[in-house]
């Protein structure tokens, strides 16, 4: 079965920017799906339309069988959703917080009382409870979002990009928290990420988003194996863009030559054979190597190779368009 | 019964937050005092006029009452600020009933200012004012207060929705609320107002909420008078309450 569902979702904002080019995605109830991409890919535009929040100028999508569109208001009874920015109210209690959500979703009385407990116990929230939301830490506030968007244990809950701003020790809580939903309240989970790491660590699937559309799609190991050999990536002492593709032109057993700035990365069958050749034919070209590394692939390269630039690079990218 | 628990639930949110801030607390709390004493010193000659009627406090007591409904105008902010922190966000992809956001926000406003009219009106009873028709009389002062207060105070919300900014919330409400004041009978009676004044004043609701409540405690109300401009007023919240609920659709389409 199908938990969440869209096909050929378009959307352009004001100002002609397209947030999304025909996004289609289906994602297996009962699993983590991570939708990976830089900012500005389309991500949150994605969960946006499937929470019902914003609509899509054009395509369809269900989330629990249920058009989002048409059938928004049980939609917004079945999903959790945890949003980028904060959801709580600062001038309220974590308790106050957790209760008014109950509220509005029809969980009143004995069990109000009970599941606010419960999720406050859950989520190391119980001695803080009493205590204004904004004297929370970033990590506390981030539990504190999460816990209101499974007061009435969703069916399918969306977390847009939830360990972004928390710190190494916090983001691993998280984790281990969101992989626990999973498995112990059998939810479907979506969850966006900018987090190369947290994708390969959490999504049992994943898509890479890139400008709007998705251009890869499949387990994080499916993925990566489509990519044989490894990556090698080399230093170089000053950028050279021209010279390098040359120097590299007659090497057999080297694809997907990218460079940014003054690092090389390229894709070789086998790694440790392949440096010290590669290694002259850069010196032979007159380009200085500083440094060389070989890697397993990582889904950054997958992103490099789906999306055509690297992950760092989109973001810049990104930023550029934004500023 | 699922619109009036939500607009609680919202209204609540809201209260607690104000209860739990003490300089605002006191502010609105000294508020209505210094106005009632600044205007009536700086217009208490009015009532040497030639052609100025009846007791001058009991005069300009609606018109302070009326002139504390305006500063409802500023609630939006709160709203602004929901937006801006993702609390709107959460709360619509909730069930929640759209119209509750609106409504809960305004009985918060509207009970800050009912309490800010009571205490007007003991400082005009201290000061000798009597109002002529008792309770009744007062409860349609409140009354026209508080639909006046909850016709900005929707406006407002739908203002703020739509543009999302404080400056331009700012602008429109400093911009809107003195001619307002100005081009009713607020602080200057009727027969005194220019003539252009007066014809505009028709189609003001500030006028329509200070001849109303003035009505309603002077010494011959005109009960058909305080019925029209109480439906006037009723209508213009039902717009605007719309308009406030309707701006959640244009904010969605945005998003």
């Amino acid at each position: 079965m199908k938990a969440i569902e869209a096909s050929n979702l378009r959307k352009t904002y004001s100002g002609g920017v397209a947030a999304l080019d025909g996004l289609s995605l289906a994602v297996e109830a009962g699993t983590i799906f991570g939708l990976l991409g830089p900012n500005g890919a389309g991500k949150s535009t994605t969960v946006r339309i499937l929470t019902t929040l914003s609509r899509a100028d054009s395509g369809l999508a269900r989330v629990a069988g249920l058009d989002v569109v048409g059938d928004a208001e049980r939609v917004r009874r079945t999903i959790g959703v945890v949003g980028q920015r904060h959801g709580l109210d600062p001038d309220s209690t974590g308790r106050e917080n957790l209760e008014m959500q109950a509220e509005i979703y029809g969980v009143r009385g004995a069990a109000r009382r009970e599941r606010v407990e419960q999720l406050l116990d859950r989520f190391g929230l119980t001695e803080a409870g009493g205590r204004l939301a904004k004297t929370y830490s970033g990590g506390m506030q981030r539990r504190l979002d999460v816990a209101l968007g499974l007061v009435h244990r969703p069916k399918v809950l969306f977390l847009d990009e939830p360990t972004t701003g928390l710190d190494p020790e916090a983001r691993v809580e998280l984790w281990r928290e969101i992989q626990r939903l999973a498995r112990e309240e059998e939810m479907t989970i979506l969850l966006t990420t900018h987090y190369l790491e947290e994708a390969d660590r959490l999504a049992a699937r994943l898509a890479i988003v890139d400008r709007g559309r998705i251009v890869a799609e499949g387990t994080p190991d499916e993925l990566k194996s489509e990519l044989r050999g490894d990556t090698v990536q080399v230093e170089l002492l000053e950028s050279a863009t021209g010279d390098a593709n040359a120097a590299l032109s007659g090497h057999s057993g080297i694809s997907e030559v990218a460079l940014d700035g003054r690092l090389l990365r390229a894709r070789v069958d086998s790694g440790a054979a392949a440096i010290p050749s590669l290694i002259s034919a850069l010196e032979n070209g007159g380009l200085r190597v500083v440094s060389a590394t070989v890697a397993r692939p990582s889904l950054e390269d997958v992103y490099l190779r789906h999306a055509g630039r690297s992950f760092q690079q989109a973001d810049r990218d990104t930023k550029e368009v934004a500023a | 019964m699922t619109a009036l628990r939500d607009s609680w639930q919202v209204a609540l949110r809201y209260i607690r937050a104000l209860l739990r801030q003490p300089a605002w607390v006191g502010i609105s709390l000294t508020q209505p005092v210094i106005w009632l004493l600044l205007f009536g010193a700086l217009f208490k000659r009015t009532a040497d006029i030639p052609g100025f009627s009846g007791s001058y406090i009991e005069f300009l007591t609606p018109g302070v009452v009326v002139m504390l409904a305006m500063s409802s105008a500023w609630i939006g902010m709160g709203f602004i600020e929901d937006i801006d922190r993702g609390t709107m966000d959460r709360l619509l992809v909730s069930p929640i009933w759209r119209g509750a956001l609106n409504l809960g926000s305004v009985a918060q406003s509207v009970l800050s200012l009912v309490i800010q009219t009571l205490i007007v009106i003991g400082l005009s009873l201290a000061a000798g004012a009597h109002f002529h028709n008792g309770i009744a009389g007062v409860a349609v002062l409140i009354g026209a207060a508080g639909l006046l207060g909850a016709v900005f105070a929707s406006l407002s919300n739908g203002i703020a929705v739509l543009a999302r900014q404080r400056e331009t919330l700012i602008g429109i409400v400093t911009m809107a609320t003195l001619p307002l004041t100005f081009l009713s009978t607020a602080l200057m009676q009727q027969s005194l107002l220019p003539g252009w004044i007066h014809w505009i004043a028709k189609f003001n609701p500030v006028n329509w909420a200070a001849e109303a409540g003035r009505s309603a405690i002077g010494p011959d109300a005109d009960w058909g008078l305080i019925t029209t401009r109480a439906c006037f007023l009723a209508l213009l919240l039902l717009a605007s309450a719309a308009f406030a609920t309707r701006a959640f659709n244009a904010y969605q389409r945005s998003v």
